[in-house]
């Protein structure tokens, strides 16, 4: 449930969250596919040694009821991601394009099931 | 609850015109069920609010783990044992959880576990009070698993994006938790004249501190009015001790125990059961640090984080020696 977004907060010791501190395991963010062959979906995060250990650990946190048949683990501070400030730029643009969405066009009852 | 007496502002709630345009726009969202997420702007006092609630959370089901714990090796048959080392497992990772939720926050986790062993931080009353037989594994996934279950339920719908997850997550693993416990008291409730009398006396010990759980009353508290603005408590704690009485007193009934409460009696007109308030002073002694168990469970905490320092800086090490030979190789 961390994230990569995360921003230090002041007044606590901690650095920038996706960087580790010298006495830290670093943070990595766990991704598991589920039984019925859907992708991959984040589901939290932890934090390990590395990225082998990551994936022991995932195991143990992250699937005790059979959550999952893959797991993937990527370091947070690999991680790219949008901010909340692009919001508008990056996705407006497909407002006005309502006919990419199949309800955009009238196709008569009688054609049938479409 | 799991965490208790959360402080906020204590400035009070501002109404919409008061607050500035991009306070506003945050409380709006919240009012029309939005979720917050990390990188999103926040209010600081919600913020700061958030991090020592989860926070709490999170040390509470770690420190939980110990009462538990100790009665693992004692087990009375090997399917209890695989049964409460599972549950105590989970609680393990119900603290992983919570503390990767606050460390969206912008704090890590070493300062919480640090705040936590220095005492600066706090868990729940609860976990302060002994498990003396076993018949209190009963007792105590029935009664404290359930009054979590009780917070935690609502806690799903809170604004805070990966906390709500969180308790997602918890939520669907905590109901093994309360019928496990109370699974033992139904076999310790039906068994010989001694199990009973242990369950019993299981259920006397830890009637009042379970309903201490919730915390005092908060009717007037500018603290809770504050967090249900943010929708980071979703009920009072009055709410939710009433509904965890009115569940419970059936079920004692139920296994044939007495609810150790002489006022407890059914009210008709409120359609609630009336009940006897625990003693809000020992909650408070408990809180100070001066309950039964406070000292020992601190020591095991640190103890533990002490112990295991060798094995973090050596997997560290192992780590970096694993990275250059990779490097070297390349
Ligand atoms: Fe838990
Ligand atoms: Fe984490
Ligand atoms: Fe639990």
């Amino acid at each position: 449930m961390s994230t990569p977004e995360a921003k230090p907060y002041p007044g606590t010791q901690a650095v920038e969250h996706d960087k580790a501190r010298a006495d830290e395991w670093p943070l990595f963010e766990v991704f598991i596919r589920g039984q019925h062959g859907l992708s991959h979906r984040h589901v939290g995060s932890l934090h390990a040694p590395d990225a082998e250990m990551a994936i022991k650990n995932a195991r143990d946190v992250y699937t005790r009821r059979n959550e999952g048949v893959s797991i993937w683990v990527v370091q947070a501070s690999d991680i790219a991601a949008s901010s909340p400030e692009e919001k508008g730029s990056l996705y407006e643009p497909s407002n006005d394009k309502v006919y990419r969405h199949p309800t955009f066009f009238d196709i008569p009852d009688e054609v049938g099931a479409m | 609850m799991y965490a208790q007496m959360i402080k906020s502002t204590g400035e009070g709630v501002k109404s919409l015109e008061d607050m500035e345009p991009q306070e506003r726009a945050f409380q709006e969202r919240i009012n029309a069920g939005g979720k917050i997420e990390p990188k999103d702007w926040m209010p600081d006092g919600y913020r700061k609010n958030l991090i020592r609630q989860i926070g709490q959370h999170a040390h509470s089901e770690i420190v939980g783990q110990l009462p538990e714990g100790n009665w693992i090796t004692r087990a009375p048959t090997l399917e209890r044992k695989a049964i409460l080392l599972a549950k105590v497992q989970d609680e393990a990772g119900h603290g992983l959880y919570l503390y990767c939720a606050a460390e969206t926050l912008g704090v890590s986790r070493d300062q919480l576990t640090r705040d936590l062993l220095s005492g600066k931080m706090k868990y729940s009353s609860i976990f302060n009070y002994p498990t003396l037989t076993w018949a209190d594994m009963g007792a105590v996934g029935w009664l404290v698993d359930g009054a979590a279950i009780m917070n935690q339920v609502p806690l799903q719908r809170t604004s805070y994006g990966p906390y709500a997850r969180a308790m997602v997550r918890i939520c669907k693993e905590e109901s093994f938790h309360q019928r496990q416990g109370f699974d033992i008291m139904m076999k310790m409730a039906k068994g010989t004249d001694a199990q009973k009398k242990m369950a019993q006396d299981a259920l006397n010990r830890f009637w009042g501190p379970a309903l201490m759980m919730f915390g005092p009353s908060d009717e007037n508290s500018v603290h809770s009015a504050q967090s249900m603005a943010w929708k980071i408590k979703m009920n009072s704690n009055d709410e939710l001790r009433q509904k965890f009485v009115d569940e419970c007193v059936p079920q004692a009934q139920y296994l044939g125990l007495t609810v150790p409460d002489p006022e407890l009696k059914w009210n008709e007109e409120r359609g609630h059961y009336d009940f006897t308030q625990p003693d809000w002073d020992e909650f408070f002694d408990v809180l100070m640090g001066n309950g039964p168990c406070n000292t020992e469970r601190l020591e095991a905490r640190n103890k533990a984080w002490d112990d295991g320092a060798w094995v973090r800086d050596g997997l560290m090490a192992h780590a970096a020696k694993k990275r250059a030979a990779k490097l070297a190789a390349e």
